[in-house]
């Protein structure tokens, strides 16, 4: 139950060079094609496990909407085909079949059974779409006077009304508020946990990684990279620097992670560590411990600005903090080739216990964006030991002044 | 073929459901709400019967009654007005719905059906009233009322026939829908619907044979007019064109329903 097969999946659409050439290529006896194929898909293999969560990431315009659109059926695919085995339940775009004239109630039957419920089903879970969507009378009253967030919730909680065997989830849920919001990944959460298989679109990476197995990376309609999560998400991050001679390289570290280094080299980092207050390299740091961040770069070339910045990620690769020269206003000008830089930032390690990486990055302006020199993920790892603070949890270091009284 | 009927019959309460909102829809936010499914059709046959016959005095030929002249106005004005709504709607329902057929798996051809049933369900409320009117003013046909059923059936496939050919056609080539829309309006005033046959020259009498409408027309005008049943043998052309447009239209469809989502 809950498996996707893609085989070979490829999806063109077919342009004509004037309107009439599609009149001509139907009425022509022929039966000659006056149209040219725009692939925006190509060869796409994967297979979804039951059970398993898929995120599916690329850049606008990489093709994730219609694989997606191919996946749920709504599109014929040109070569290839999809599976499905279980019940799907689609969530591309919420609300559809409402009107605003009819009142909640009735748009949940309408919309419901266009979602494949019978009636009897939808009244079986009214009480359960109500109680989720949480919109107390408004379920009596005409949709328009909803506000859209509300419009969103109950399109929500009908969709997912009934657990399916595969859920596809396309970006769009930011669903209401923050509290629903975490209500509705809770539900995702909860069918996961249940056996559902998740195939999600997102460019969140929060998203991407907190709640996937596994991630695939599609650019100019192809699988650029399939895997773990973290990889695949730094791979995109390098990819997103739109220079057009920059390499990505992607290689295994001594601790079985992947390492992504992007760039022009144009710049290249030389070395990366981290210093106690007496300038000796350290690798286990106490939490709250003075430690400075001193990188070392080389100028392959000539540069004319140089922004240097870090980021600390934790062990699921979440960014916990970052920042550039470029925003402290001390990036660097006009170095010659053979220029050696050196850069320190000093700080209090005020983060919780746990394993954290920290990746390095040489460009010209205040994002990689644009002119990425070197992006370095994983350039180096430390960890952080609680050794005098009090017991705590979390990433962050916030020491409170308690007062209790009664 | 089987597939798709199964599809629909498991769809079956979406499309009643539609039907019944499309209803609803026209009345809703209204203080009289239903009564004027019933008002608006009723000024209708009003103007046709009462004016024409009593205020304008038109006689049509042959016919010695008061209300000939509305009843033959009628009975081609209601039931042509079926066949425009039937393949007016269809020609542009995969275009209004594309943003449903693009994000949404569901059988596409609960979208006409729908059209259908509502269509007929207006056409029903109409058509109820004016029988009404012809048992009140002694006018009802008595039993060649009957032969309306098959004119009906003959009728309500054409339209779907047509209207589906249209329907995916317009999505490719957007001039179909404007081009019908005028050739609606001509085909309207080149079949003897507003003006009997007998006043047209021979030479053009003779072109109607070509119209396949005119045929179903002077059916209903049979029937609710001088009370007789309809001529059968002048209706297998447009029996033979009605299932040949289903046929088209179903192959049409099924060719292209891929295709059409990539469109809109």
């Amino acid at each position: 139950m809950g498996t996707i097969t893609v085989t070979k999946l490829g999806k063109a659409y077919k342009q004509y060079p004037t309107r009439w050439s599609r009149l001509l290529e139907w009425v022509d006896p022929r039966s000659r094609s006056h149209h040219s194929l725009k692939w925006v898909l190509q060869d796409l293999n994967f297979i979804v496990q039951p059970g398993e969560a898929v995120g599916i990431i690329g850049v606008n315009g990489a093709g994730k909407s219609t694989l997606l659109k191919m996946i749920t059926g709504t599109t014929q695919p040109t070569m290839g085909s999809v599976h499905i085995t279980g019940r799907v339940a689609a969530l591309l775009e919420l609300g559809m079949g409402f009107h605003p004239d009819f009142t909640g109630r009735q748009n949940v039957l309408m919309a419901g059974q266009l979602l494949g419920y019978t009636v009897e089903e939808l009244s079986r879970l009214m009480p359960e779409i109500e109680a989720f969507a949480d919109i107390g009378d408004y379920i009596d009253q005409p949709v328009r006077v909803y506000s859209s967030g509300m419009q969103m919730r109950l399109a929500f909680s009908v969709a997912t009304a009934h657990r399916p065997d595969v859920l596809i989830v396309d970006e769009a849920l930011s669903v209401g508020d923050t509290h629903f919001q975490h209500k509705s990944f809770a539900r995702i959460r909860e069918f996961r946990k249940q056996g559902t298989t998740l195939l999600l679109v997102s460019h969140d990476k929060q998203a991407i990684q907190s709640i996937c197995d596994r991630a695939i990376l599609l650019n100019g309609g192809r699988i650029a990279m399939e895997g773990d999560p973290e990889a695949v998400m730094d791979y995109y991050n390098a990819l997103l620097a739109d220079d057009q001679n920059q390499t990505i390289q992607q290689a295994p570290t001594v601790d079985g992670k992947v390492q992504t280094v992007s760039g022009t080299g144009d710049v290249s980092l030389t070395g990366a560590t981290i210093m106690d207050a007496k300038g000796q390299h350290i690798e286990v740091l106490a939490v709250g411990q003075a430690v400075t961040l001193r990188i070392n770069a080389l100028c392959v070339n000539e540069i004319e600005d140089l922004v240097v910045g870090y980021m600390i990620k934790d062990r699921l690769g979440q960014a916990v903090f970052g920042t550039n020269t470029h925003h402290h206003k001390q990036s660097l000008h006009n170095l010659s080739r053979g220029d050696s830089v050196v850069c320190e930032f000093s700080f209090e390690a005020n983060i919780g216990p746990g394993t954290y990486s920290v990746a390095i990055a040489f460009h010209a302006h205040d994002t990689h964006v644009s002119k990425n020199y070197e992006w370095r993920d994983r350039a180096l790892v430390f960890n952080v030991i609680n050794m005098s603070e009090v017991e705590f949890i979390g990433v962050a270091w916030l020491p409170p002044k308690i007062r209790c009284s009664k | 073929m089987n597939a798709m009927v199964r599809a629909l019959w498991n769809y079956r309460g979406f499309i009643v459901g539609s039907v019944k909102r499309e209803f609803q829809l026209k009345y809703r936010n209204s203080m009289l709400g239903a009564t004027w499914t019933v008002l608006n059709p009723l000024a209708m046959i009003i103007v046709y019967t009462v004016i024409f016959s009593q205020i304008m005095r038109a006689k049509l030929p042959g016919v010695d009654s008061n209300f000939a002249y509305g009843i033959y106005l009628c009975a081609g004005v209601l039931t042509w007005g079926l066949f425009a709504e039937i393949t007016g709607r269809a020609q542009n329902v995969f275009l209004e719905n594309a943003n449903m057929l693009k994000k949404l798996s569901f059988p596409r051809l609960c979208l006409p059906v729908t059209i259908v049933a509502s269509a007929l369900l207006n056409f029903s409320i109409i058509f109820g009233l004016f029988t009404a009117f012809l048992i009140i003013s002694g006018n009802f046909p008595g039993l060649p009322f009957i032969g309306l059923i098959p004119l009906l059936v003959i009728h309500v496939i054409f339209a779907i026939g047509l209207g589906i050919v249209l329907g995916v056609l317009n999505v490719f080539f957007r001039d179909v829908g404007q081009l019908f829309g005028v050739i609606l309006q001509f085909w309207f005033w080149l079949t003897p619907i507003v003006y009997p046959i007998s006043i047209l020259p021979e030479g053009v009498r003779r072109l109607m044979a070509f119209n396949p409408m005119a045929s179903l027309m002077n059916g209903y005008q049979t029937v609710l007019v001088w009370g007789k049943w309809p001529d059968w043998l002048s209706l297998w052309p447009i029996s033979l064109l009605a299932i040949l447009l289903c046929v088209w239209g179903m192959r049409l469809f099924r060719k292209h329903a891929g295709e059409m989502v990539d469109e809109l």
